[in-house]
């Protein structure tokens, strides 16, 4: 697998996405810089965690005018995978590649802690290798993951099975209580329409690792692994 | 020259932290009356915060060589062998006058110094702790303080993409005007890619990078070398703001041009700014340095000489280079957005000339500049206070009339209350390294590709300290210590950060030179030798100084991640032994947490730790988890045997309890929340525990067997007597939600209203 791992001004999760998928999952890695157009051969497109541009005005909004977005744009437009965790799930939503935006965290407060997330579809790209309700404790780290989306987006998004991860208890219960941010519909990760585009406040990254603590995440990564061996089979 | 001499006054003076003596001095090394310029030039470094003046004869004593040392104080920080081909960098600053006149940009700017001071040795910082101590929480503004405080170190580790792994939060009335903000960074390098603050290479240029200079901090340095008054939050304008995402990309443009072999010496631009930077570097390498200050980007028009020259704008950085490379330089700065322009060249002369509009406005020989402000042997004499607050009855000192109630006021006390509140607020896990994050006894983080890791904890008691500062010092170098052993590490080596009131009080000063002896004793017998580290003089207000607070900061290896280990409980029915002398003249009352929470008292004399004893516990247990033996270890500390028996369940996974069964002379109250070096509290399975009691006979510390690892409950047995039942979930909710309802009063309020 070849995985292009973006890197904007004030990305600060590249090394650990490149850490991931090089190490973990022996895949190979670039890093592109965001005034790079070329995205080089990938199977992959990582938009990593981190604080674009400081993140001084609206999260993403800035990073979405780099140059590179262009690319991005036009790989998922070929069906390319696409993930974006934290910060670069904010750029996706503000280059609309992903429906909704992000609010402040209902606490007011940064909030980094493992989360429960309860698995809601497998039939996608970045799920294969989870089972249906399966709960997964994997870390959050973010001031801006409380998700917001119109009414009529929400409803399409549930509509259309969109929402891949939700906020949860340990149980898989959906309550207030284990939702960290106020997300709306306990929402932690969904995909775009035709399941190619990932967005994610959790950092599977820093759960693919026992050592760390939980290796939640990286079934997600193999999942992706899987699906690119899918696809060059089927090419080939 | 331009620039008349100033008319000196004693007003002028003042207003510089200068007195007639240091003018005298200043005029001797230039031959001639300063110009204003130089005189603000004079007048940052030789400030206390730069020149050290009343703590650098006492300093000479620590211990600073070691076999793993390879760069010992003097420089932006020390740095240290850790084997594979590495090195640590490391050091902790304090920041604590800018926090308490703005919490959030004072805390924010003193993670972003001490991160600059990192990266300008070549290394990549890997994480952050912070060392805070604050006012008591039922003050509104003590409150205030600590919400900034905590939302400014996260705010710039966050962003800037350091995790911030631990570190310590201390309260008492002491802190109340004077909250103290100690951040320690450590970093990692290879071994032959170490950088100095040193300029050499005569006519290489000397290149400005990193943010413009503006109007900000001006004369930080010497707001920091006095004590506040009535008026001090009017000195805010001279608190800078900080900019993490401009240093994020600083650090990187920085790494890069040092990795690719353009820098021939670096320094970041922290106190005294641009003043600091220049005379430093030409004084390590011996040359001088000349500038223009036309060429310095500038924020706004219209900034004085004296103004740009001590300007302490933060993300900036000086360095020098080879004619040759210097287009490369700037190629790389620019890709990350930067400024980067050659502000000047190096000089043979040894002077730091300084010009603006082409005319000379300063001219100074850099060495005695940076290296001969005046030394103070300042007067010390015994504390007025210290007989008086040494003297106390421990017989006297009652038990508690409800258990139950005392465990739970006992932890849910500012010091003992766990600190998730803060701690959660902090990336701890950015970089992906962190294997034991915050609330442990020391922090754990791997280096990737090399099956190594690091340990770092942070540590003082200040009660202890200022009960006897020699002793309460040795004490926090052991502690210190103990904890990276707990962790699973081996103690390397150490820095320090010892905040002080005011230098011209007699009584301050024999507290610092008892302190300093403390320390070295301890470093020399733990084999930590000091690396480098900050004083902060001057924490006093309207007469009230703090505690000797000598923060001790103790990096320590682990050979293997098979070594970590949990300070929490592992598994039901493992047998708890206590590590370390437990007899009544060890284990005291004498400024305990139980006499300052139930008798509001800080007195008597503490326990002392015994140097040889403290050698032999560490050892042992260092030996007991390299066999495998350990399933857990916690320092016992603050709260004594109980506090840390909970402690260890509440921190625990899946409801595991403990039963804490003990004897001895002492009444149980001493015996249970008294305090005293040395101790470790661990955790062994059943099948481990003779050969860990045989082996600690053998090596000659005392042990304990005290009980064991339960389910779901708190029972506590001293002399057969049954003292507590409860469950371990009441005792978690008040715990852990402590901090957060003292932060909060008036929804603690609502809460009783709903109840």
């Amino acid at each position: 697998m070849k995985t292009a791992v973006v890197v904007f001004p004030g990305s600060n999760c590249d090394h650990d996405a490149e850490h991931v998928c090089k190490t973990v999952l022996g895949a190979e890695v670039r890093q592109v810089w965001h005034m790079d157009r070329d995205l080089g051969p990938a199977d992959l497109v990582v938009l990593p965690g981190g604080f674009s541009y400081g993140d001084y005005l609206r999260t993403g909004a800035i990073a979405r005018f780099s140059p590179v977005m262009e690319s991005v744009r036009e790989f998922a437009g070929r069906g390319g995978f696409v993930l974006g965790i934290c910060n670069g799930f904010q750029i996706l939503q503000e280059a609309g590649l992903l429906p909704g935006a992000m609010l402040r965290n209902s606490g007011l407060k940064f909030v980094c802690r493992h989360v429960h997330l309860r698995v809601e579809r497998t039939d996608t790209p970045f799920t294969s290798k989870y089972r249906v309700g399966a709960v997964l404790s994997i870390p959050i780290a973010h001031n801006e993951g409380n998700f917001y989306a119109s009414a009529e987006d929400l409803e399409s998004l549930e509509k259309n099975r969109q929402v891949i991860f939700r906020y949860s208890s340990a149980a898989g219960e959906a309550d207030a209580a284990s939702n960290p941010n106020g997300s709306l519909h306990d929402i932690a990760g969904i995909v775009n329409r035709r399941g190619n585009v990932l967005g994610m406040m959790p950092h599977p990254e820093r759960a693919s690792e026992p050592q760390l603590g939980s290796d939640d995440g990286r079934p997600l990564f193999e999942s992706i692994l899987a699906a690119v061996a899918e696809r060059v089979e089927a090419t080939v | 020259m331009s620039g008349a001499p100033p008319a000196v006054s004693e007003e002028l003076l003042a207003r510089h932290g200068l007195d007639q003596q240091e003018y005298r001095r200043i005029c001797g090394i230039l031959g001639r009356e300063p110009n204003l310029t130089e005189l603000g030039i004079f007048s940052v470094m030789w400030s206390e915060h730069c020149s050290y003046k009343s703590s650098k004869i006492h300093l000479r004593r620590l211990p600073t060589r070691g076999a793993c040392v390879v760069q010992g104080p003097g420089e932006n920080a020390g740095v240290v062998d850790i084997g594979g081909g590495l090195v640590a960098v490391f050091k902790i600053e304090s920041h604590n006058h800018p926090s308490y006149i703005e919490p959030y940009q004072g805390a924010a700017t003193g993670a972003g110094g001490i991160i600059r001071d990192i990266f300008t040795m070549g290394a990549r910082p890997i994480a952050l702790m912070d060392a805070l101590h604050f006012g008591e929480l039922s003050e509104p503004k003590n409150r205030l303080i600590l919400e900034g405080v905590v939302a400014g170190v996260g705010g710039y580790g966050n962003c800037i993409g350091i995790p911030t792994v631990g570190g310590e939060t201390v309260f008492s009335q002491r802190y109340g005007n004077n909250p103290l903000v100690n951040v320690l960074c450590l970093g990692v390098a290879p071994r032959d890619q170490v950088f100095y603050g040193r300029a050499t290479g005569l006519g290489n240029p000397v290149i400005y990078v990193g943010a413009k200079t503006g109007r900000d901090g001006i004369h930080g340095a010497t707001m920091a070398s006095e004590e506040f008054d009535d008026s001090s939050e009017q000195k805010r304008p001279t608190v800078q703001v900080g900019d993490p995402f401009l240093e994020k990309l600083l650090l990187e443009a920085c790494l890069e041009a040092m990795q690719s072999g353009y820098v021939i010496g670096i320094q970041d631009m922290g106190a005294a700014g641009l003043t600091c930077s220049t005379s430093e570097m030409g004084s390590r390498a011996g040359t001088g340095i000349e500038i223009e200050l036309d060429l310095v980007p500038q924020r706004e028009p219209g900034m004085t000489p004296y103004e740009i020259m001590l300007s302490e704008s933060q993300e900036r950085m000086l360095l020098v280079t080879e004619p040759r490379h210097e287009a490369k330089v700037r190629e790389i700065f620019a890709r990350w957005g930067l400024d980067a322009v050659a502000i000047g060249r190096v000089t043979s002369d040894g002077l730091l000339r300084v010009r603006h509009h082409g005319q000379v406005v300063a001219e100074i020989p850099n060495q005695p500049l940076a290296d001969e402000a005046p030394l103070y042997d300042r007067p010390a004499g015994e504390p007025a206070y210290l007989r008086a607050a040494q003297a106390l009855e421990e017989d006297a000192i009652p038990p508690p009339a409800d258990w139950r109630e005392a465990v739970l006021e006992l932890m849910s006390s500012p010091n003992l209350c766990r600190k998730r509140w803060i701690w959660q607020q902090y990336d701890h896990m950015v970089r992906t390294n962190t294997v034991a994050g915050p609330g442990g006894d020391a922090s754990v983080l791997r280096l990737k590709d090399t099956g190594r890791l690091l340990a770092l904890s942070t540590d003082c008691n200040p009660r202890l300290c200022y009960l006897d500062p020699a002793a309460g010092a040795r004490a926090a170098v052991a502690e210190a210590c103990r904890n990276i052993v707990c962790a699973g590490g081996v103690p390397l080596a150490a820095t320090n950060c010892l905040n002080f009131a005011s230098p011209e009080n007699p009584e301050t000063m024999w507290q610092f030179s008892q302190t300093i002896d403390g320390i070295r004793d301890a470093c020399l017998a733990l084999g930590t030798p000091i690396t480098g580290g900050n004083v902060s003089f001057y924490n006093e207000t309207r007469g009230t100084g703090i505690f000797p607070t000598p923060v001790i900061g103790i990096l320590g290896t682990l050979e293997s991640a098979d070594l970590v280990t949990p300070a929490a409980f592992q598994a039901e029915g493992d047998v708890l032994v206590l590590l370390g002398p437990d007899g009544p003249e060890q284990v005291r009352l004498a400024g305990s947490e139980y006499l300052e929470v139930f008798e509001g008292k800080v007195e008597g004399v503490p326990a002392a730790v015994d140097l040889e004893m403290e050698k032999r516990v560490q050892a042992l247990l260092a030996a007991a988890i390299r066999r495998g033996w350990i399933r857990s270890a916690h320092d016992c500390a603050e709260g004594g045997l109980l506090a840390t028996a909970l402690e260890s369940a509440l921190q625990a996974r899946g409801g595991l309890g403990v039963e804490l069964v003990s004897s001895g002379a002492a009444p149980a109250h001493r015996a249970l929340f008294g305090e005293g070096p040395s101790r470790v509290l661990v955790s062994v399975s059943a099948d481990n525990a003779a050969a860990l009691l045989e082996h600690a006979k053998a090596q000659n510390v005392p042990v304990a067997v005290c009980g064991h690892v339960a389910r779901g409950a708190v029972r506590v047995v001293y002399n057969d007597a049954e003292l507590l039942t409860m469950r371990v979930d009441e005792i978690f909710e008040a715990w852990d939600q402590s901090l957060e309802r003292r932060l909060h009063p008036e929804r603690m309020v609502q809460d009783e209203a709903v109840r």
